[in-house]
């Protein structure tokens, strides 16, 4: 059967450094007049740094497949799919989409909140590319799974957020394309409305649509796709079966994303303390893949070179957004050790609690100081990890409730004691 | 092809090609004529949304023309003294003021729409085109509002008004014209050069000046008029007044005025070809 998509060495580069959206005429000008200059004096080209975020990828969709694209931030998952929408053109390479496409890369864009909902279904239905009498014969469909059918005539500026997310989604999912792409839409609105969605996208697959489905949410892309495709660094590094290709992802992670050795870099000579290794450890394995309900443990190796009263180490954990969750010490619950620092090789330990981290991804930064003195030495974001969430809709709700962190706590019921009088 | 399958046919039709190599690989006029619902759209957004939340709501697209020929008349007839071709002068600029009206506020709508729809651009595709065309359609409400007003003012005064007026239909789609391609070259630049954004509003200041919408064309000096002409707006706003006031069609300089306005509007639907393929990336 002829493939309804077919990507041949797709590649996407971009210029970094330089934020192109804020250039000024002047600067342009400018750029250029010194870019002709140096090309007459032989000098080297525009040595712009440009970054390829998406490198030769290549692969085949037969129609009625509902593929999966996985791979961590910045492995270029949301590149491929701009191309493919035809968002953003590609550097290399070209693609063929035989069918009318949909592309869904945001809940409700073009949204506004000026208008009512009614009016919203109908300009959001034109944008994601549905007709006026298609939007007209699915009016009280959508209207219904939104379940917003009482404040149709008031503008969205008045509903609530998850509301506003049910109405855009329930005009989603009526877009009825031969291919539909999706990025990350589930991960939007309460679990009862996100199991409803992924019960809609079920029915969408079943319907014989194609399907390139990417996500963060390795459960929903197990329930989901027949078949998998594995990002990393710009590349396709597996593709396969759904199955094959998760478990390839989560087990190899410590692999993908190696704990940070010093003695493979460059060496970083420090007279204090010489950090050696940092890794991360679940279930006494390594990786990077950390399963939120269980605990895990941050180890760095290291030599003390002289003994250094009241140093203390001190780890900094990011999310993706560059929030700072927590910051934590050897030295808060002070031990003999951390008191008294020996000369020689010492491995630190400190265990993260399970329950607690929200789902995402998660930089860390380790340090040592002493305290009210001087930094001995800082290494920002060597600590890369993220954290997933098995599929258990009841636990994993709480991922989506506002807060930095997601903690399991132990909540108690009991009757007042006072009460016992009578 | 042969008819025999409907089915493959359209698919068929749908099949999309995007190829690195090739140039301008988007929206062909196929493509924007599917997507012309999304236009109406985008449109009636715009007239739904530009008078919300104002006391006098769409009564505005009368008043602000309306207290531009009031001030024009205090001071350009009264105290300028200023002619206006044997129309009482404030009919004179009020029938200037209409087209001029609409194309200064259509290129600066268009101007800021796509940089104001950045959300768009970057989460999901249909020809860009679209984006410029909006605010210039959805100022032609907004003329056919103000247009109401002509009437009894062609009454007041007492002028007849002849079969050219059957012509006026001609000349606002000249204007619509061009702001549509001036408003996207404005568009389009602004994507990359947001100094458009400050330029803009002294720019449009100054072509207000240079065309015939306070003072006639008859008082420019006859070895200059050709000059005139070259601005397209001059061609517009020399045709609505002649359609409206029964005067008589300058038609070789016409022509070379709607001359000027297609090569505008054709340089700038290809720059703005080129340009598309990169907004998602640099607006």
């Amino acid at each position: 059967m002829e493939p309804i998509i077919k990507a041949e060495g797709l590649g996407k580069r971009y210029v970094i450094g330089a934020n192109r959206s804020q250039t000024s005429l002047r600067d342009d000008l400018a750029a250029r007049a010194s870019a002709s200059f140096r090309r007459l004096r032989g000098g080297a080209r525009d040595t712009s740094p440009t970054i390829w975020a998406l490198k030769d990828v290549s692969f085949e969709v037969q129609p009625g497949e509902v593929v999966g694209i996985i791979g961590r931030n910045g492995s270029g998952k949301s590149t491929l799919l701009k191309i493919l929408s035809r968002i953003t053109k590609p550097t290399t390479g070209r693609f063929t989409l035989t069918g009318r496409v949909g592309s869904l890369l945001e809940v409700g864009t073009g949204f506004h909140s000026e208008l009512t909902g009614r009016e919203n279904i109908f300009l959001n239905g034109a944008i994601l590319g549905m007709s006026k009498s298609e939007i007209e014969s699915k009016f009280d469909e959508i209207v219904a799974f939104a379940e917003t059918a009482q404040f149709l005539d008031t503008p969205v500026k008045h509903y609530s957020s998850g509301m506003t997310v049910r109405l855009a989604f329930a005009v989603a999912a009526h877009l009825e394309p031969e291919i539909l792409i999706i990025d990350e839409v589930l991960a939007v609105g309460d679990v009862a409305f996100q199991k409803k969605c992924l019960g809609k996208m079920n029915e969408v697959a079943r319907h014989g649509r194609t399907v390139l489905f990417v996500s963060h949410d390795i459960s929903a892309v197990n329930a989901l796709c027949s078949r998998s495709i594995l990002l990393h660094e710009g590349s396709i590094l597996k593709s396969g079966e759904t199955e094959d290709v998760t478990r390839f992802y989560l087990d190899s992670a410590n692999k993908l994303y190696s704990p940070v050795t010093w003695a493979d870099l460059p060496e970083k000579e420090n007279t204090d303390i010489q950090l050696e290794r940092v890794g991360i450890e679940q279930r006494e394995t390594e990786t990077s893949a950390i399963d939120c309900r269980e605990p895990f443990t941050i180890r760095l190796e290291y030599e003390n070179k002289k003994a250094l009263a009241g140093s203390r180490f001190f780890i900094v954990i990011r999310n993706a957004r560059g929030d700072i969750v927590f910051t934590t010490s050897d030295y808060d619950l002070l031990t003999e050790e951390a008191a008294d620092r020996k000369v020689g090789r010492f491995n630190t330990e400190v265990v993260i609690p399970g329950g607690l981290l929200r789902a995402g991804s998660y930089f860390g930064t380790v340090g040592a100081d002493i305290k009210n003195e001087r930094i001995i030495f800082v290494e920002n974001d060597v600590l890369d990890f993220e954290v997933f969430e098995s599929a258990d809709d009841t636990l994993a709700e709480r991922h989506k409730r506002l807060g930095l962190v997601a903690p399991l706590l132990q909540w108690q019921i009991s009757e007042p004691t006072s009460k016992t009088k009578s | 092809m042969t008819t025999s399958s409907a089915g493959i046919q359209s698919s068929l039709q749908h099949r999309i090609v995007v190829d690195a190599e090739r140039k301008a690989s988007n929206s062909g006029l196929a493509e924007l004529w599917r997507y012309r619902e999304l236009l109406y759209f985008l449109t009636w957004r715009d007239v739904k949304l530009r008078y919300k939340q104002t006391i006098l709501g769409v009564t505005w697209a009368i008043i602000q023309p309306l207290l531009a020929m009031l001030l024009f008349t205090l001071i350009f007839a009264r105290l300028a003294q200023i002619p206006s071709d044997n129309v009482p002068y404030p009919l004179f600029a009020y029938a200037g003021l209409l087209p001029w009206t609409f194309f200064a506020n259509s290129i600066t709508g268009s101007a800021n729409s796509l940089v104001g729809s950045a959300g768009l651009v970057t989460k999901v595709y249909f020809p860009r085109l679209i984006i410029p065309a909006a605010p210039v359609m959805a100022g032609l409400v907004d003329l056919a509002i103000a247009f109401v007003l002509v009437i009894p003012l062609l009454a007041y005064y007492r002028i007849t008004i002849t079969w050219q007026l059957l012509l006026l239909p001609v000349f606002l789609a000249w204007a619509t014209l061009l702001a549509f391609g001036v408003g996207t070259l404005m568009a389009t630049l602004n994507v990359r050069y947001r100094d458009i954004r400050y330029a803009l509003p002294f720019l449009v200041q100054l072509w207000l000046f240079a065309s015939p919408v306070i003072y006639p064309l008859s008082i420019v000096p006859a070895k200059w008029k050709w000059v005139s002409m070259l601005n397209p707006m001059t061609g517009v706003i020399e045709g609505v007044r002649s359609a409206l006031f029964g005067h008589p069609f300058d038609w070789p300089a016409l022509a070379v005025s709607f001359a000027v306005s297609l090569l505008v509007t054709a340089l700038s639907v290809f720059y703005f070809r080129r340009a598309e393929d990169n907004f998602a990336d640099v607006i």
